[in-house]
């Protein structure tokens, strides 16, 4: 059992729902990043996507785009933010962490040494927006074989026929992508959402956390009570962005999280 | 020609579109069920005699193909050496070789039932001829370019507005080309549904670099054919150049001598102020190692973090830091020799054009014809090099001005020297 299974099975037995908040590691810059993320837990996060910056994030919006280039310009690289996660862990061992990003860091790095390093900084799941199950040899088949959660993106654009494909090598949760567009963008919609969750469950055993157009505390409580869980990520980087302190941050998402757990 | 299958290079992609270890199909899962939906209308398509005698139609009646494969005498002589002939595919209505993919992918549209087509464009070029046939057949069209190739290109810009296309500069990134396939993705993945994307050059996921492989592959087939005709019957090139960013013009000029080892292939990768200054340049198999962009794997200009760099070159239609995955599966077997070519060579050889033949080529062939310049005067005069012409200089000659040190401003008429 993961991390991620660990939380997952204890907020059932909770009732609870889980909240899943997104920070891009290094942003503003590595101290400030890591002192967010720190804090992350004890503002009511269940799960932490830990964004990897990447020059070219092709599915994400303006926020994040200007996150990870505030990043890079800071020096952030894919070691420093397996170093984040392995301070992190220093202090916490319960916590999922999932890293988020793009393949090509990762490649370039080599994929066998990144899992042995990323498994040993304590990182237990891995989004990897660029690697449909087309490409499943690549990254999530040895991914799984170190012994790391590979969470798979599920979109309205994954019809009844593909959803087998997308759920044969996926664990820990589904990831669904509530709209057809970029992060940040349009506003998820829970009557629209409440089906394609059920879809999903319908065709695999897995958790289905909801992100991608979730911005307020009220709209993680109507989504998180549709589905397994919520993710928000923009308007936590907005915050980050518009130079909020980390206490400011974290108090923002201390509301976002009091919003999915109430659902 | 390649009696044995096995060892033929004209296979490829496999059926995950891979070429070799390059290629494949590295995008989000929004983008999958229509990138699968396009192959299989491609391949309905590629072994559908309709929809190529509609190309056929198109190409010779609205295109002007074939385009004519032109003795460059003077210029051999001026060199001394081999006989260089040039596909003038800059001839081509809208002044390049986009069209020829252009036409294919809208038709293709079509057949689907898409309604809104959105491109990327660098230099301009494959804007310009998506807002043509997009005009041509009542389609929307959405055009994304880099803030600083609006600035640079201003005349390509106003074209494609004035041919009803919607230009939305990028200012994401760096505003440049790679910028404005990301925004384009964007678009993409937004509206997936009603919205076709015509790539312009030989990348992206599969089936796009196959797709437009065959679409351009018109160029070598009439090549083949024409020299025949000029040359006398079974006759192929010696050698064949062309110059490359994505390869698509390259590919097309290729693809149909793959299999014929007689023939030299050789890529032309710009070189802007030299591969061995860092960055200054655009010679992704040259200068970069390979890595995962915009839908396949390839070689890129990347960092040792594997962040993606910014190219640099005179050539606004070469500035990309990746180039088609075929062309880096020739590269690793061999089978094809990649060269890089500077600003300022590419500048002497536009002039030399100019000068010889009367042609004014754009700074994309240029670099081809500034290789030629190089391997030409060493060879005899029956060894045969085909170069692509594959775009004319009208939209380039405000940067070769500035080169040049030539005020176009000044109306007193000074005489260059």
């Amino acid at each position: 059992m993961t991390r991620i299974d660990a939380t997952f099975a204890k907020l059932r037995a909770e009732g609870k729902k889980a909240f899943v908040a997104y920070v891009m590691a290094g942003d503003p810059d590595y101290d400030t990043s890591l002192e967010i993320v720190k804090g992350l837990p004890g503002a009511g996060v269940d799960i932490i996507e830990l964004g990897q910056p990447f020059t070219d994030p092709m599915a994400d919006g303006p926020t994040i785009q200007a996150a990870g280039q505030r990043a890079l310009a800071g020096g952030m690289t894919l070691q420093k933010t397996l170093d984040m996660a392995r301070t992190f862990r220093e202090t916490d061992t319960e916590t999922p962490i999932v890293m988020m990003g793009y393949y090509n860091p990762i490649y370039s790095r080599g994929v066998a040494r990144f899992l042995s390093d990323a498994r040993e900084a304590g990182i237990d799941g891995l989004i990897i927006v660029d690697l449909p199950p087309e490409e499943d040899e690549e990254l999530c088949i040895p991914a799984q074989e170190a012994g790391l959660n590979f969470i798979r993106l599920a979109t309205p654009t994954t019809d009844d026929k593909r959803l087998p494909r997308v759920m044969q090598n996926t664990s820990g949760f589904v990831y669904y992508v509530s709209i057809t567009g970029i992060t940040g963008s349009a506003q998820a919609e829970a009557g629209d959402v409440a089906p394609e969750v059920a879809r999903i469950k319908a065709a695999g055993n897995l958790p289905v956390v909801v992100g991608f157009g979730i911005t307020t505390p009220e709209a993680a409580a109507r989504i998180a009570g549709v589905a397994d869980g919520a993710v928000v990520g923009s308007a936590i980087v907005s915050r980050i962005a518009q130079g909020d302190t980390p206490a400011e941050v974290l108090e923002f998402v201390r509301t976002l999280a009091e919003g999915a757990h109430s659902a | 020609m390649a009696d044995d299958l096995f060892n033929s290079f004209m296979n490829g992609p496999d059926e995950r579109g891979r070429f070799g270890n390059y290629g494949g199909r590295f995008v989000s899962e929004t983008l999958m069920p229509l990138i699968l939906e396009l192959e299989a209308e491609y391949e309905k398509a590629k072994d559908d005699p309709e929809f190529w005698a509609e190309m056929d139609d198109l190409w010779k009646h609205y295109v002007g193909r074939p385009s004519p494969l032109y003795f460059a005498e003077r210029l051999s002589d001026h060199l001394g050496g081999a006989s260089i002939y040039m596909k003038r595919d800059e001839l081509n209505h809208t002044g390049a070789h986009k069209i020829n993919n252009v036409l294919g992918q809208i038709l293709l549209a079509r057949r689907m039932g898409k309604k809104r087509i959105i491109a990327e464009t660098g230099a301009g070029q494959h804007g310009v001829a998506t807002a043509t046939v997009c005009a041509k057949f009542g389609l929307q069209c959405v055009v994304y370019m880099g803030k600083h190739d609006v600035e640079r290109q201003a005349p390509n810009v106003f074209r494609m507005r004035l041919l009803g296309a919607e230009v939305i500069p990028v200012t994401s990134g760096r505003g440049t080309l790679k910028d404005a396939m990301n925004d384009a993705l964007r678009d993409w993945v937004t509206n997936v549904r009603d919205t076709f994307y015509c790539i312009g050059t030989v990348a992206g996921p599969h089936p796009y670099p196959a797709m437009v492989r065959d679409f351009q592959s018109i160029i070598g087939k009439e090549v083949r054919w024409q020299l025949a005709e000029q040359e006398g019957e079974g006759r192929l090139p010696d050698t064949v150049i062309a110059a490359i960013g994505g390869g698509s013009n390259a590919m097309g000029l290729f693809f149909p001598f793959l299999d014929d080892p007689s023939v030299r292939i050789i890529g032309v990768e710009a070189g802007g102020k030299g591969v061995n200054d860092k960055m200054e340049h655009c010679a992704s198999l040259t200068g970069g190692r390979p890595g995962v962009l915009h839908g396949n794997r390839t070689y890129l200009l990347q960092d040792d973090d594997g962040q993606i760099l910014e190219g640099f070159s005179i050539s606004a239609g070469l500035d990309y830091p990746g180039i088609g995955p075929e062309h880096s599966w020739l590269h690793d077997t061999g089978r094809a020799e990649y060269v890089s070519i500077t600003d300022r060579e590419a500048l002497e050889a536009f002039q030399l054009s100019c000068a010889t033949e009367g042609i004014i080529p754009a700074l994309e062939p240029s670099h081809a014809l500034a290789h030629v310049m190089k391997i030409a005067p060493d060879l005899p005069r029956e060894h045969i090099i085909v170069m692509n012409m594959c775009g004319r200089g009208d939209k380039d000659i405000y940067t070769v001005a500035k080169h040049l040190g030539f005020d176009m401003s000044d109306t007193e008429g000074r005489e260059l020297d």
